[in-house]
């Protein structure tokens, strides 16, 4: 549960100790463990992480999307629905009405065949039972809404005759067709330079506001996620090991980690003799040491955060942190000459 | 979506390029073999002045090379291929008696190759496996020795086909080339129940499968419009080109079975040393070929936007 | 963006086998190696210890059964069936062998002159291999007889000819790819010449790929070959061959005699399977290191 948020209402998605192990080759291997977060409806949360973090799989958690031979245990409540026990037609609607997907690479999730008038259309006619006209129709406004303008033109064409900006404006008039209550957008402008970032975000914002709908935001990129988000949840091997109101997190992070991300990227005001940046690799849960996950690179670790699995605990009444020395470093993980980076690379190199 | 002009004119422009390379080859190895054509051609007979004069005529052995060559292609388009010096008469004539077999042969391979091989390979669960596994053992047993093997057990011992012949028209006759079809089709199949699988299994985790999916899609929707659509491509141009490669297979079968077609008359001309017959057979097989291969990569562009539209994006 | 990580993850890690260079084919890879080296020994050491004399013609023994002197009995002229396909073994690999070997060469070089060279060479070697490619690998070998008479020399460098293509094309494209990475452009600037640059960097880097599809190729030339020999046209008699023993064998079975023909069947279906399933094997981990 966030803890910026205590609304009497239950919240509209809520994660709850969701734990995943992935099938690969002989051996099940831990990628989530016990990841709990909420979000309301209308709310934008974000979901912070390196590569290995685990924030892929949350997204694909709750769509249903696991690779094959993928074990869950918690529970992924939906406005009531238990959305890990679903199945069939129950299944088919939560995704077609519920929840809805923009991915990534929009070139490579959609189908290079099939028109772009198809793909738009064809959930609504076989979902919403509308005609094809109608639903022609209703997908050239929505081309229209995400800013593109010769519509007509563009329904007949095939996605390898659209840019990477194009395609993915489409995808997203593809995810919010149905008026889902909840998008999952997993790094949504990664693969996009940066203006054509800033106009899809745009879009995307608007497109949330207009229709009201909550979203799950997937980024490694903490600022984007503070312009965005209402609430950031940062992921690490795994696990949560911060929640905080998003703007927030930017000033007074919880943990040595996300002050690492906050102090990783360079700063357009300030000059530096060299970009700091994390020594050693994002690890995964499966690759994680007993005891705090984050401590082989961080230089404020002690004895105790080897020796114990730090919990996540509220700190205050402005968010969650799972270092068990955040009360006593609280303000002080941004200042120079305090930063969370070992000296010694080797040291954190596991 | 129709392929650009300029892209067909192209691929026919390959395909009679290539054709026309392979004629000459055809037509020049006539002078690969050793000693002068004449004396090639006329080895190991005693000939009379009048054969002699006559295969100079055919062959125009006083003109340049090139000339010859010209004037036989010139004749191969009347549908002249010369004269079989072993019969006499002429080879188009003694072709055309014996196309059909190889043509019937060819057509009730290329169905069986079709019909089962995409039919097992689209079938998914239990079958799956023991397909593969009886596929992956079919792939290394040679066209002969299927033959051998089928001619052995279902002729032989158990007397329910022919072993040999072409028989009287009609079903006889597709009784007659049940062994032999089979015995040709047999290692095509396995390679097309394959590929049908692989490429069905590598199609569905695909990632706009993936968005199909997290769209709520139905199940079946997805399969047929977006797996099958898509694996087809590369499926049927794979099961295209192992149908141009029953071309090749079919001449040794022809031979087992004693099918009477075109196959069997090339290793029998050899044999007899009748030049002129091998030589339009090959290049029958040749062009067949070249023909059958451009048709394929057509085929394909016509099914992939991609390629056929070839615009960039904008 | 932000980047916040400098490493990517640690590959986890395997026991690596002694064997390195078969290492990473799977269960069915090793055993399809071991078969091949198996009918190598034979084919190198079995016509030294034969039991009979393969070429024995003795009449009175025709289609003799199974017994302690002929383990598989005789043929139609009396031979010894199990000695004929111990020498058998040898044409079986040693034909195969040369057009594989021939084949990889011509296509190699091909391929290498045509991407270093570009331009018209390159466009001219595309459509001498097109061309080639016309010709199915049975019709040329068939093509050869007729011109050169029957026999296993005329019918190997046949089939190295058509198979050529097969070779020169993987070559050809995975050198392109090879071609337009930079490291290339920098030996070029360092002065070096094109050929050692081909050799030395672009070959290495394209060579598992090559031995990969020359193993699949060898499949295809076994088969071909046998087919060959079965009508006639490939090894010629006396000489014991797989495929000539299972055309020799045709008239058994039509008398009820079908050992030969089953015998030598088998083996070539053996052989085949090893060689095929190694290649694939091959093919999958040179796309894996890739």
């Amino acid at each position: 549960m966030t803890a910026t948020h205590r609304s009497t209402d239950a919240p509209l998605l809520s994660v709850e100790d969701l734990s995943v192990e992935l099938r690969v080759g002989e051996e099940m291997r831990t990628v989530l463990k016990q990841v709990s977060f909420s979000i309301e409806a209308g709310q934008t949360v974000g979901l912070v992480g390196e590569s290995g973090s685990g924030k892929s799989m949350t997204v694909r958690a709750i769509s249903r999307l696991l690779p094959e031979g993928a074990q869950t245990s918690g529970r992924i409540g939906f406005d009531g629905l238990d959305v890990l026990d679903l199945r069939g037609e129950a299944l088919r609607k939560y995704r077609a009405s519920d929840v809805a997907m923009i991915f990534q690479d929009a070139r490579a999730h959609t189908n290079p065949v099939r028109r772009i008038g198809d793909f738009l259309t064809e959930s609504m006619i076989l979902n919403g039972k509308i005609g094809r006209k109608k639903a022609e129709q209703t997908a050239t406004e929505l081309l229209e809404a995400v800013g593109i303008h010769d519509a007509a033109r563009r329904l007949k064409q095939h996605p390898h005759e659209l840019s990477g900006g194009l395609l993915q404006r489409v995808m997203i008039a593809s995810a919010v067709a149905a008026r889902p209550r909840l998008i999952l957008a997993d790094e949504p402008t990664t693969a996009l330079d940066v203006t054509t970032q800033a106009e899809v975000m745009a879009i995307l914002k608007r497109m949330q506001q207009e229709y009201g709908m909550a979203m799950l935001f997937i980024t490694h990129d903490l600022e984007l996620a503070g312009a965005v988000c209402d609430d950031t949840v940062v992921l690490y091997a795994g696990e949560v090991v911060e929640q905080q109101q998003a703007k927030r997190l930017h000033h007074d992070p919880l943990h040595p980690y996300t002050a690492a991300l906050v102090q990783a990227r360079p700063d357009i005001n300030q000059r530096a003799d060299r970009l700091p940046s994390v020594p050693g690799h994002p690890t995964t849960a499966y690759e994680a040491p007993a005891g705090c996950a984050f401590a082989p690179r961080c230089r404020l670790a002690q004895e105790r955060c080897r020796e114990t699995k730090p919990e996540l605990v509220a700190i205050g009444d402005h968010g969650e942190s799972r270092c068990v020395r955040a009360v006593e470093l609280r303000g002080t993980l941004l200042m120079s000459g305090t930063t969370p980076l070992t000296a010694d690379t080797e040291e954190a190199a596991l | 979506m129709a392929p650009t002009g300029a892209f067909l004119a192209r691929r026919v422009g390959g395909l009679l390029g290539t054709m026309f390379v392979a004629s000459f080859v055809v037509f020049g190895a006539l002078y690969l073999a050793p000693g002068s054509p004449l004396s090639f051609l006329t080895q190991g007979r005693s000939v009379t002045p009048e054969a002699i004069a006559q295969l100079e005529a055919q062959y125009h052995l006083d003109q340049p090379f090139f000339m010859q060559y010209l004037i036989w292609l010139g004749g191969v388009f009347k549908g002249d291929l010369g004269s079989s010096i072993i019969f006499g008469d002429s080879v188009s004539n003694l072709l055309s008696q014996r196309i059909g077999n190889t043509a019937l042969l060819l057509l009730v391979a290329a169905v069986l190759v079709l019909l089962v091989g995409l039919f097992a390979g689209l079938k998914p669960g239990v079958f799956s496996e023991s397909v593969m596994v009886a596929a992956t053992a079919a792939m290394a047993v040679p066209g002969f020795v299927a033959a051998v093997v089928l001619m052995l057990v279902f002729a032989v011992q158990l007397g329910w086909f022919p072993s040999y012949g072409m028989g009287d028209g009609g079903f006889d006759s597709i009784w007659h080339l049940t062994l032999p079809a089979v015995a040709l089709a047999i290692t095509s199949i396995a390679f097309v129940a394959r590929l049908t699988q692989n490429a069905i299994r590598s199609e569905m985790r695909a990632d706009h499968v993936q968005t199909a999916i997290s769209r709520g899609l139905p199940y079946r929707f997805i399969v047929q419009r977006h797996v099958i659509r898509n694996a087809a491509m590369p499926v049927l141009t794979a099961a295209g080109l192992t149908v141009a490669g029953l071309i090749a297979g079919s001449v040794i079968i022809e031979q087992i079975f004693q099918l009477g077609g075109l196959g069997q008359f090339l290793i029998d001309s050899v044999q007899k040393k009748d030049f002129p017959v091998v030589q339009a057979i090959c290049l029958i097989y040749v062009a067949t070929f070249i023909v059958l291969n451009t048709l394929i990569d057509i085929a394909y562009t016509l099914l992939d936007p991609r390629v056929s539209l070839g615009k960039k994006a904008s | 963006m932000t980047t916040t990580s400098i490493v990517t993850q640690a590959p986890s890690k395997k026991m690596r086998p002694r064997l390195s260079f078969i290492s990473g084919i799977g269960l069915t890879g090793q055993i399809s190696f071991w078969v091949i080296i198996a009918v190598a020994l034979i084919a190198a050491v079995g016509p030294y210890i034969v039991p009979a004399d393969p070429n024995a013609v003795d009449l009175e023994y025709a289609y003799y059964p199974p017994s302690q002197w002929f383990w598989l009995g005789t043929d139609a002229s009396g031979r010894d069936i199990f000695s004929r396909l111990i020498v058998g073994s040898r044409t079986a690999l040693l034909g195969p062998l040369a057009v594989v070997a021939m084949a990889t060469v011509l296509g190699t070089v091909l391929g290498l002159v045509a991407v270093w060279f570009g331009g018209w060479v390159d466009a001219l070697i595309v459509r001498v291999i097109d061309a080639i490619f016309a010709f199915p690998g049975i019709l040329v070998a068939i093509l050869a007889t007729a011109l050169f008479g029957a026999g296993l020399p005329a019918a190997t460098i046949a089939l190295s000819i058509a198979y050529t293509p097969y070779i020169a094309r993987i070559v050809r494209s995975a050198a392109l790819r090879e071609r337009n990475l930079p490291y290339i452009s920098a030996l070029q600037v360092q002065g070096r010449h094109g050929f050692a640059i081909s050799a030395r960097h672009i070959l290495p880097n394209v060579s598992g790929l090559i031995v990969a599809n020359a193993t699949l190729c060898f499949g295809l030339a076994l088969i071909d070959l046998a087919a060959l020999s079965f009508i006639g046209f490939g090894v010629q008699p006396p000489t014991a061959d797989w495929g000539a023993m299972v055309g020799g064998g045709m008239s058994g079975i039509l008398q009820g005699e079908p050992l030969e023909a089953i015998a030598a069947s088998v083996l070539i279906v053996i052989t085949v399977a090893a060689v095929n399933t190694l290649g694939a094997r091959l093919v999958q981990r040179s796309e894996s290191r890739a």
